[in-house]
C-alpha cells in the first residue's frame, strides 16, 4: 500500500509533470489534479507545482489562489493534509494565506537559473524528515520572482518557532530576506519553497538527486501512519 | 520639492495580455459585469523643481526617456499635493 | 476606379500587373492586401528560391526524412518510432524595433511551426548578435532580447539548452535574432497544414485579432532601416502572450491526440492571409471564410486589417462537422477561444466574405505558391580580392612563453569567448525534466520520453567574419561546426537546419554572398551526409548602404541511442589523458586572436576538411558507444588555448599540456575538424586504435589536474585568474 500523491495543474503550470515524476521516482502513485475542479481525488497529500500560472499576471501566484481546487486544497491543509508548494506552488499558498509572507522581484531584475546549495533547516515537516538537521543539499533555483518578503514581526516569529524550512548557503540568488529559501506551517504539514526539488532526482538531468527526498520525507510518513 | 504621478498604459492597440487573464478571471469570482481591465503602471517621482510647471515638464521628460517605452505606451503626469 | 496603392505596399508594376492578370481585373483593397504580404520577401523567398533549391537537389540519399523542406518543419526519424522536428527562424527587425516583445514573438512563433507539425515541443534554443559590446546601443538591446527570450520561453516551460552570442560591429543597427525549437512525435502523429474535404469546419482558435504587426512582413522584414537607425515605417509591435501560447499548445496536443483535427496551421508573418490560403493551396481545395466571425480585440478593424493582423498565439484547424461540438468544449476546458470561421468548399478559389459581400475570391495557390521569382544579379564584391590578400601573416604574434600566456587571458575574457552565464543563466534550463545536457556544453542533449533512453543533441553555430571573407567556405565551417559539436556529445549527426542572415538582395554583391554560402551549404551537407530540413531566409540586414557580414547560421540535429552515454564538454577526472584529435596547420584568417589583438579582418578563413570531419564524427562516436571518453570539446574559434580554458573550468580541473611545433599556432590556430578528448590510462591504447580507424592525426596534449593551465616550457596561469578573466566580461558591459 502506497501514498497517492496529487500534484495540481493550473492554466500555465510548467512543472507539473516533473513533481509528478518525482512523486513517482519515490516510490508514490502520482495523481493528476485539474484546477477547474472541487476535488482532490483522495490524495494523501498535494503538491503546488512550479511554473508561470496565468502568466504570473496580476501577481505570481493571486489569479491560481482563487481556483475551485484552492478552496479544497486549503480547507484541508488546515485539517492537517500535507501540502508542497514549489516555486509558483510557493507563491500560490502565500497568496491564498496558508503561508505568511509573499515572493517578490529577484533583487537583480532578472530571471535567474542556477545549481543553488540549501541548508534543510527544519527536518520535522511532513516533506522533510528524511533530511539530517542542517544538511546541505544542491537542487536548481530559477525564478524571476522568487525573493522572500515579511514584515519583521512575521520574520522573527518564523525564526523562533524553527518555521524557516530552507535556507540560501553560498550566494543568495533572488535578495530573499534573511536567505529564506522556503518556509513551514506551524503544524509542519505545508512547506513552500522557491527553489526546484523535482529537478534534482537524477544527476543525468540534474544537478544532484539530493531533491528526491521531500518526496520519499512524506511517503515515509504517510505510510507509517 | 514636487511630487509628480506618472501613469504609462499599454497603448489602446497593444495587446494587454495581464489584463486579459485578469477580466478572464473575474466572472469565476462573481464578478460577471466587467467587460475589459488593462493594467498599467503608477509611478510617483519626487523632484527639486523651481515651480510646478518645470516639476510637470520634468516628469514629462523622465516619463518618455525612462519609464515608458513610446514603441509601445502612453503616459499621462500629473501634480500631485 | 483611381490608381491603387500597391507601391506603397511593396509590390512592384509588374507584380502588380500580374495579379491584374491573374484575377481578370483589377484587385479589391483586401485582395491587394493579401497578395502585398504574400508576395513579399519574407513569406514569398522571391529572391532565395533559385538559390534554395539546391538543398533540395543536392541533398544526400537519406531514410531518415519523414516529412522534408517545404513544410513548417522538416521531421526527422530517430527511430523507435519516434520522430522529432526542428527549425530556425529569424526574428531580427522586430526584435530591433522592441528587443524584448521581438525577441519574445520570435520565440512563440517558432514554437508554434513545431507545435503544427503536430509534435510536442521541448526545447529551444537561441542565436543573437549584437553590435559592439560597448557600443552605447548594445546593452538596451541585449538586456531586452535576453530578457525577451527568456520572458517567453520559460513562461512557456521550454527549456533553452544553448545557443550563442557574438558581439560585433557589423550588427550594431542589425542585430540578429534566430531562435530555434524542437518538438518530439511518434510517427503516426504528423499533422501536416492542409485542408482537405468539402465541408470540413475552419476553425480559428487561440488569442483574439488586434492591430498586431499589420504589415510586418511587407513593411518591416522586408525593408532597409534608414540611416538614422531608426525604421523607416513602425507597424505596431506585435506583443507576446506566452501564457496564452502555452494553453494553447496544451490544447491542440489534446486535439491531436484525440484525433479531432484533419489539418492545422499557425498563424505568423501575414496572419490569416497566409494560413488560409496555404491551407486550401496545399490541400488542393478551396475555401470560405466569414471575417465577420473572427474574434476581434478592436471592433472597428477594417477587412485588410483583420486578414494581415499578425496578432500572436493563434492556429487555424480544420475539423470535420461531426466534431466541431468536441473540439470547441477541449478548447473551452483549456480556456482557450475558438470559433468557426468558415469552411472546406469545392470551388478551388480561396473566398472571404465580410459584411455580406464577397471581398476576396482567388486562387489560393496564386497566394500561397505561386508568387513572383527573382534570378536576382550577383557580383563578386569589389573589395573581396583585396580582403582575401590581406593575409594576417604579417600580424606581430607572441613569440615567450608570458606573450602567449597573455594572449590567452586576452581571448578567454574577450566578448565573444567570455562566458556566456550572464545570458544564459536568464534561461530555464531544468523545466521538462528531460535536459542532459544544457549551455555551456557544446550541444544540448535532451532525453525524448521518459520510458527512453533514447536523446536527440542539437548545435546551432555561425561566423559572420569567416563567411564575409568566403561565404562558401564560411557557410561550410558553420555547417561543420554544428556538426562537430553534436558528435563530441556523442550523438550521430542526422539534419540540418538553417537561418540566412544577409543584406538587401537588391544588391548584387549582397546576392553573390548568398548564392555562395547557400552553394557551400549544399555542397557542405551532401559531403557530410545531412540533408536540409528546412530553414528561413533573412534579408535586408543593412543600414544604408551597408550590409552585414554575411551570416549563415546553422543548425544540426543528432540522435544519441543512450544518454547516459552522452559525454560532456569539460574534464571530469583528475589524472586522465588529454588528446587532442586532427591537424592544426597555421590558419589565423578571420580567426578571434586576429581580431581581438590586432581588429583584423583579411585572408582567408580556416580550410572546411569536410572529409575530416566525417572520420572525426565518427570517431568520436565509437569512442563515446564504448564509454572511452570523460569528456569532450570542439576546437573552434579561439583555437586549443580556448579549448583548454572552457574545458578546464566547467568542474575547476586544470591540465598540464605539452604542444608540437609553433606554439602559437598550436594554441590559437582555428583549423576545422579538431576536438580535445579526454579518457582514462586504460582506455588511451583503444582511443588510439579508434582514430587510426578513422585516419585520425593524434597529438597526446597531457594530463588533467590541478589547478591551473600549465603549458609545459611555457607558462602556468591559475584557474582562479582565467576564471576571473572569463566571467567578468559580460556582467561588466551588460549589468
Amino acid at each position: 500500500m502506497t501514498a497517492r500523491i496529487g500534484v495540481v495543474t493550473f492554466p500555465g503550470s510548467l512543472d507539473d509533470r516533473d513533481a509528478l515524476r518525482a512523486a513517482r521516482a519515490a516510490g508514490a502513485e502520482p495523481v493528476p489534479l485539474w484546477h477547474g475542479d472541487h476535488d482532490l481525488r483522495g490524495v494523501d497529500a498535494v503538491v503546488l507545482p512550479g511554473g508561470f500560472s496565468y502568466g504570473d499576471y496580476l501577481r505570481a501566484g493571486a489569479i491560481a489562489s482563487f481556483a475551485p481546487v484552492m478552496a479544497e486544497v486549503v480547507a484541508a491543509a488546515r485539517a492537517g493534509l500535507p501540502v508542497l508548494g514549489i516555486c509558483n506552488g510557493f507563491q500560490v499558498l502565500c497568496e491564498s494565506g496558508l503561508l505568511p509572507g509573499a515572493l517578490i522581484r529577484n533583487a537583480g531584475l532578472h530571471f535567474v537559473c542556477r545549481d543553488q546549495r540549501l541548508r534543510v533547516e527544519s527536518t520535522d515537516t511532513a516533506w522533510t524528515g528524511e533530511y539530517a538537521a542542517g544538511a546541505e543539499i544542491v537542487v536548481p533555483v530559477k525564478n524571476g520572482e522568487g525573493r522572500y518578503v515579511a514584515d519583521e514581526a512575521t520574520l522573527d516569529e518564523l525564526e523562533a518557532n524553527g518555521r524557516v524550512a530552507f535556507r540560501y548557503v553560498g550566494g543568495n540568488p533572488n535578495g530573499a530576506l534573511r536567505d529564506i529559501a522556503g518556509i513551514r506551517n506551524e503544524a509542519g504539514n505545508v512547506v513552500g519553497l522557491m527553489p526546484h526539488p523535482e529537478h534534482a532526482i537524477d544527476p543525468l538531468t540534474g544537478p544532484s538527486a539530493d531533491g528526491l527526498g521531500l518526496f520519499v520525507s512524506v511517503l515515509k510518513q504517510l505510510t507509517a501512519a | 520639492m514636487a511630487k509628480v504621478a506618472v501613469d504609462v498604459m499599454l497603448k489602446p492597440e497593444i495587446l494587454d495580455p495581464q489584463g486579459q487573464a485578469i477580466v478572464r478571471a473575474l466572472p469565476g469570482l462573481g464578478f460577471d459585469q466587467v467587460t475589459a481591465v488593462r493594467q498599467g503602471k503608477h509611478f510617483e517621482v519626487e523632484l527639486d523643481a523651481a515651480d510646478a510647471a518645470e516639476a510637470h515638464a520634468q516628469a514629462e521628460k523622465i516619463a518618455a526617456t525612462l519609464l515608458a517605452n513610446p514603441v509601445i505606451e502612453d503616459f499621462s503626469v500629473r501634480l500631485l499635493d | 476606379m483611381s490608381e491603387q496603392p500597391y507601391a506603397e505596399l511593396g509590390l512592384k508594376d509588374d507584380e502588380y500587373a500580374r495579379i491584374c492578370e491573374i484575377l481578370g481585373r483589377k484587385p479589391s483593397d483586401t485582395e491587394l492586401a493579401m497578395y502585398s504580404v504574400m508576395w513579399s520577401e519574407h513569406c514569398s523567398y522571391k529572391s532565395s528560391k533559385v538559390h534554395l533549391r539546391q538543398f533540395g537537389e543536392k541533398a544526400p540519399e537519406t531514410d531518415v526524412l519523414l516529412v522534408g523542406i517545404g513544410e513548417n518543419a522538416g521531421v526527422v526519424d530517430v527511430g523507435d518510432g519516434l520522430a522529432v522536428t526542428f527549425k530556425v527562424e529569424s526574428h531580427n527587425h522586430p526584435s530591433y524595433v522592441e528587443p524584448y516583445q521581438g525577441a519574445a514573438t520570435g520565440v512563440g512563433g517558432i514554437v508554434r511551426d513545431i507545435l503544427t507539425m503536430g509534435a510536442r515541443p521541448i526545447a529551444v534554443m537561441d542565436s543573437l548578435r549584437f553590435g559592439e559590446i560597448d557600443h552605447p546601443d548594445t546593452r538596451r538591446l541585449v538586456g531586452g532580447v535576453v530578457a525577451g527570450v527568456g520572458g517567453y520561453g520559460n513562461c512557456l516551460g521550454l527549456p533553452n539548452i544553448g545557443g550563442e552570442v557574438v558581439f560585433d560591429p557589423t550588427y550594431a543597427g542589425n542585430p540578429l535574432v534566430n531562435a530555434l525549437c524542437i518538438g518530439v512525435l511518434r510517427h503516426e502523429q504528423i499533422q501536416l497544414a492542409r485542408a482537405e474535404g468539402v465541408g470540413n469546419k475552419v476553425v480559428l482558435l487561440g488569442a483574439k485579432t488586434g492591430r498586431d504587426g499589420i504589415g510586418g512582413v511587407s513593411v518591416l522584414a522586408s525593408a532597409t532601416f534608414n540611416e538614422e537607425g531608426g525604421p523607416s515605417k513602425r507597424p505596431s509591435v506585435q506583443v507576446g502572450d506566452p501564457f496564452t501560447e502555452k494553453v494553447v499548445i496544451e490544447c491542440c496536443l489534446e486535439l491531436f491526440d484525440r484525433g479531432l483535427v484533419t489539418g492545422i496551421q499557425d498563424l505568423g508573418g501575414a496572419g490569416l492571409s497566409c494560413a488560409t490560403s496555404e491551407t486550401a493551396s496545399h490541400g488542393g481545395s478551396g475555401m470560405l471564410v466569414d471575417l465577420d466571425l473572427v474574434p476581434l480585440r478592436e471592433p472597428s478593424m477594417t477587412p485588410v486589417e483583420v486578414i494581415t493582423s499578425e496578432s500572436q498565439e493563434r492556429m487555424l484547424a480544420i475539423v470535420r462537422p461531426g466534431d466541431v461540438d468536441d473540439v470547441l468544449a477541449l478548447c473551452e476546458r483549456w480556456g482557450v477561444l475558438a470559433t468557426v470561421i468558415g469552411e472546406v468548399t469545392d470551388t478551388g478559389r480561396l473566398q472571404v466574405r465580410w459584411h455580406g459581400d464577397v471581398v476576396v475570391d482567388v486562387p489560393p495557390a496564386s497566394l500561397a505558391d505561386e508568387g513572383p521569382v527573382y534570378e536576382r544579379p550577383l557580383a563578386r564584391p569589389a573589395d573581396q580580392d583585396a580582403l582575401q590578400a590581406d593575409v594576417p601573416d604579417a600580424l606581430a604574434r607572441p613569440r615567450t612563453g608570458a606573450e602567449l600566456a597573455e594572449t590567452l587571458l586576452r581571448l578567454a575574457g574577450s566578448p565573444n569567448l567570455a562566458s556566456r552565464r550572464w545570458v544564459t543563466e536568464q534561461y530555464d534550463r531544468y523545466v521538462l525534466g528531460g535536459t542532459v545536457l544544457a549551455m555551456p556544453h557544446d550541444s544540448g542533449v535532451v532525453r525524448l520520453t521518459d520510458d527512453s533512453d533514447r536523446g536527440v543533441a542539437l548545435a546551432l553555430d555561425g561566423n559572420g567574419r569567416y563567411a564575409r571573407l568566403d561565404p562558401y567556405a564560411g557557410a561550410q565551417l558553420a555547417l561543420a561546426e554544428a556538426y562537430r559539436n553534436v558528435s563530441v556529445s556523442g550523438a550521430r549527426p542526422l539534419a540540418v537546419t538553417n537561418c540566412l542572415n544577409f543584406g538587401s538582395p537588391e544588391d548584387p554583391e549582397v546576392m553573390w554572398q548568398f548564392a555562395e554560402a547557400t552553394r557551400g551549404l549544399a555542397d557542405g551537407c551532401r559531403e557530410l551526409g545531412v540533408p536540409v530540413t528546412g530553414g528561413n531566409v533573412s534579408f535586408y540586414n543593412q543600414t544604408g548602404a551597408t550590409a552585414i557580414n554575411p551570416t549563415p547560421v546553422v543548425g544540426v540535429l543528432g540522435v544519441i541511442d543512450d544518454v547516459n552515454l552522452r559525454v560532456p564538454s569539460g574534464f571530469t577526472r583528475v589524472g586522465d589523458v588529454v588528446v587532442l584529435l586532427g591537424e592544426t596547420y597555421d590558419e589565423l584568417g578571420g580567426s578571434e586572436w586576429a581580431w581581438v589583438v590586432h581588429g583584423h579582418l583579411g585572408g582567408r578563413p580556416p580550410k572546411p576538411r569536410l572529409a575530416a570531419e566525417r572520420a572525426l564524427s565518427a570517431a568520436l562516436r565509437t569512442a563515446a558507444a564504448d564509454g572511452l571518453l570523460s569528456s569532450a570539446h570542439d576546437v573552434s574559434d579561439g583555437g586549443l588555448g580556448q579549448t583548454l580554458v572552457e574545458a578546464a573550468l566547467l568542474h575547476g580541473i586544470g591540465a598540464t599540456v605539452t604542444l608540437a611545433g609553433d606554439p602559437f599556432v598550436a594554441l590559437f590556430s582555428e583549423s576545422a575538424a579538431r576536438a580535445v578528448v579526454t579518457c582514462a590510462d586504460a582506455d588511451v591504447d583503444r582511443l588510439l586504435e579508434i582514430a587510426a580507424e578513422f585516419d585520425l592525426a593524434v597529438t597526446r596534449l597531457g594530463r588533467t589536474g590541478g589547478d591551473t593551465l600549465d603549458v609545459t616550457e611555457q607558462f602556468t596561469t591559475p584557474l582562479d585568474r582565467l576564471r576571473d578573466v572569463h566571467e567578468a566580461t559580460l556582467p561588466k558591459h551588460l549589468s
